[in-house]
């Protein structure tokens, strides 16, 4: 749709410097415009009135009715097969033979009225539905059973300020619970977050902002480990550690085990999310001469921080829900031991696998509260983990701007002062003219 | 501060002087902070790089120990015990692949459904949600679903086994001897802690992890392509099949080969739902099967100092098979068009 604009010149008016001449990318789609007698802007003319517009999302009243005459076939169907005609049986069989059913009455009702790409796109469209629902349900049943299944031991306080010293497995669930394991937990993460976070990080670091000859090999052999089984790190720890080293089986060995698991995969993922910083903030840096260091330590780290964050949370969910190397390096207790370097310890997810085990209900019970538990904690580091990795690298929020507006004001301040890293004292005749600094480019004649 | 040493330049006073072709020499010295700094992070990188290193050494020095006593009957041999030097990976290998093949089997049509259906077909106001709780559920711990495997699915996975069994019996893997179908008062406790129910658990455990990777992968194709197929009169799925698809397909592959490392390598929720037996047990519907991981797992607490060389060895096994899914998943993400962003 071209809409003309055509200037009439007048005599009086100066030559125009330059006629644009007449190029043939204005399409003239609307023939009859009225001939530009008077100037100004053209419209083109009306054309009628505006048709309904197509609806291209939702679902069409036939396709619905396609759909439930579809359904009710496979169903009806798949009774008369199993309770008349066949010797099927088994929920199962039912629900796949039903299943195949709807899709092809679901196909031969569509080809009634569309072609074959159409039936295709349903067909599949159908699908896809279909295997989105099977995994959703699938988790939500395995989530939503663990839960179901604990509510009945975390209902009681005592589940989470007792230990299992005095319950028996014949004891009911008003007596006991699993804070040694509460305990365990916190301090095997604490250990090995302890371990990971600086050398995570600082190799991460080393990978992505000072590189080098070795830091190939590095991040070949880091990408390695990641597929070192948790069960042989944790027999690894078991065999130095324990056998070798003569240390008991306690929660440091198990937080040393984890550290050794999950050092790899925070090591890659912040290094995933330190690549992503722009490079041309890293030159901005070093063309204002910052050395590397301050390089890294005022502009790589802050841009990526949430995105280290969150790979620290989701390295901590791994090691936090890992229980074989766990079995293999802390031992078992049903006593509180707050001491991670002497006595076994023990773990939530530790603690889940061995009540289970033992097959007495009430500890089953108490095993189902305790996974639920450690679910709950998982679902805490992952909310964590969603509310730092919201923003994307160099995004800050209202207040991080507002700091750095005033540490910006603070630094255009000092600089005017001639401070430690401004210029050398104000020049004369600076002093007359203070404005002349902040004149923006705009402001320029 | 960065000073910058520059190789004094050939004075170019006149336009015929001559020109050093050579050139400039740049050097940086670095001041003191910035050579701790740098220093500092290559020592880092170093102690990671031995305490990995040094993992692996050992490993295999301790396996060599084993390997060395028995030779390539350890590939071949079925029973584990190490103390009379009979011990071989022949039937947990066995078992271990089959549990994870039934698990990608599961998992990938599974995974790849969702994936598909997150990126291109949910509503934009779900997506955002269900993007979110494929995340989650990829960090719900192991032993979940061991619990769940072992507490639920045990029971109630007879009937589909049996169904399969039945039906599809003349397939040699499917096949349950000892279990007749025509009779309904048969024990049917021939059809649980098998592969295919360890291989089931791991299938809803890995699946969330295929299919964060492979809807990353989904949702990076480019909008060009999406709408000239749109524009060539494609439906969704024409455009699908045409464009997201082949554009996805290295995250795909990396996607399942992923999944299928984790797999392998998964204790707990096997070891929890499974009862091992020590034969080669190719049957996945039938009763008793055997895993590496759970073998360590049993194994580890009663070992000899040679029998935990042993244990060691069937770890390393593990741990090479894991290396080769995942170095090829790498690579073959990393040369398709969308895999070279995918990662765990």
């Amino acid at each position: 749709m071209a809409i003309e604009t055509k200037h009439q010149f007048g005599e009086h008016e100066r030559e125009p410097v330059a006629v644009r001449p007449k190029v043939s990318t204005q399409i003239d789609v609307v023939p009859s415009v009225r001939p530009a007698t008077g100037g100004g802007t053209v419209l083109p003319r009306e054309l009628g009135p505006v048709p309904p517009r197509r609806q291209l999302g939702g679902v069409h009243r036939d396709e619905l009715f396609n759909l439930l005459g579809a359904a009710s076939t496979g169903l009806c169907v798949t009774i008369l097969l199993f309770a008349w005609l066949a010797p099927f049986s088994g929920l199962i069989g039912f629900v796949v033979v039903a299943y195949v059913v709807f899709l092809a009455a679901y196909a031969l009702l569509t080809a009634l009225s569309a072609d074959g790409p159409t039936v295709r796109d349903r067909i599949w469209t159908t699908v896809l539905w279909s295997a989105a629902a099977a995994l959703f349900l699938g988790l939500f049943h395995v989530v939503g059973f663990t839960i179901w299944r604990g509510l009945p031991a975390m209902w009681h306080l005592n589940f989470f300020t007792e230990d299992l010293t005095t319950a028996g497995p014949l004891d009911p669930l008003s007596k006991g619970g699993v804070l040694h394991a509460v305990v365990g937990t916190l301090e095997m993460m604490t250990i090995s977050l302890l371990i990971t976070i600086p050398l995570g990080l600082a190799c991460a670091v080393y990978l992505t902002q000072v590189g080098g000859r070795g830091s190939t090999l590095v991040r070949t052999i880091v990408e390695a480990m990641t597929a070192l089984p948790s069960i042989v790190a944790g027999l690894f720890i078991y065999a130095t550690l324990i056998l070798i080293l003569g240390f008991p089986q306690s929660g440091f060995a198990a937080a040393t085990a984890l550290s050794v698991m999950m050092l790899p995969i925070v090591i890659r993922a912040a290094d995933v999310v330190l690549r992503l910083v722009p490079g041309g903030l890293r030159e901005a840096a070093e063309a204002l001469g910052a050395p590397r260091w301050r390089t890294v330590w005022y502009v790589v780290l802050p841009t990526a921080r949430s995105g280290l964050v969150t790979s620290v949370i989701l390295g901590a969910a791994r090691g936090i829900g890992e229980t074989s190397p766990v079995l293999l390096t802390a031992g078992y207790t049903t006593y509180l031991n707050a001491n991670p370097i002497d006595g076994n310890q023990v773990s939530l997810p530790l603690l889940t696998f061995m009540l289970v085990r033992s097959g007495q209900p009430a500890y089953i019970q108490r095993g189902f509260g305790a996974a639920a538990l450690l679910m709950a904690i998982v679902l805490a580091l992952f909310v964590l983990a969603r509310i730092f990795a919201g923003r994307a690298p160099g995004r800050v929020t209202a207040r991080q701007a507002r700091r750095l507006a005033r540490q910006s004001a603070r630094d255009e301040e000092r600089m005017r002062r001639g401070g430690r890293y401004g210029l050398p004292g104000p020049a004369p005749g600076r002093d007359q003219q203070p404005d002349q600094q902040s004149v923006h480019l705009g402001d320029l004649p | 501060m960065h000073a910058t040493n520059i190789a004094p330049e050939p004075a170019a006073q006149g336009t015929d002087a001559p020109v050093d072709p050579r050139p400039r020499v740049i050097r940086a010295s670095s001041a003191l902070a910035d050579r701790i700094f740098r220093g500092g992070s290559r020592l880092t990188g170093l102690l990671v790089f031995s305490i990995m290193g040094a993992i692996g050494l050992f490993l295999a020095l301790r396996a060599t120990e084993a390997l060395r006593a028995v030779g390539l009957d350890f590939l071949t041999t079925a029973e584990w015990q190490p103390d009379v030097h009979r011990f071989g990976i022949a039937a947990v290998l066995t078992g271990t692949v089959l549990i994870a093949l039934v698990a990608v089997s599961v998992s990938v049509p599974l995974a790849t459904g969702t994936a598909l259906f997150i990126s291109e077909i949910a509503p934009t106001w779900l997506r955002q949600w269900l993007v979110s709780l494929v995340d989650l559920m990829a960090a719900v711990p192991s032993v979940v679903y061991g619990l769940w495997g072992l507490v639920f699915l045990e029971g109630s996975v007879i009937g589909l086994a049996r169904w399969l069994a039945t039906w599809f019996g003349w397939i040699p893997i499917f096949r349950v001897e000892g279990a007749d179908p025509t009779d309904p008062l048969a024990s049917a406790s021939v059809f649980t802690a098998s592969a295919f129910v360890a291989g089931l658990t791991v299938a809803l455990m890995v699946a969330p992890i295929q299919c964060s990777v492979m809807r990353e992968a989904f949702s990076q194709a480019p909008a060009g392509e999406r709408e000239g197929a749109y524009a060539l009169g494609a439906t969704r799925w024409g455009m699908i099949s045409s464009v997201v698809l082949p554009f996805g397909r290295g995250g795909m592959i990396g996607g399942t080969m992923l999944g299928l490392g984790r797999a392998l390598g998964e204790t707990i929720a096997v070891y929890m739902v499974i009862s091992q037996v020590f034969e080669i047990q190719w049957h996945i519907l039938r009763v008793g099967t055997n895993s590496v991981s759970s073998l360590i797992a049993l194994r580890y607490g009663d070992a000899s100092g040679f029998g935990l060389s042993a244990l060691m060895a069937a770890g390393l096994a593990l741990f090479v098979i894991t290396l080769v899914v995942n170095f090829t998943a790498s690579t073959i993400a990393n040369r398709s068009r969308s895999g070279a962003q995918s990662e765990v």
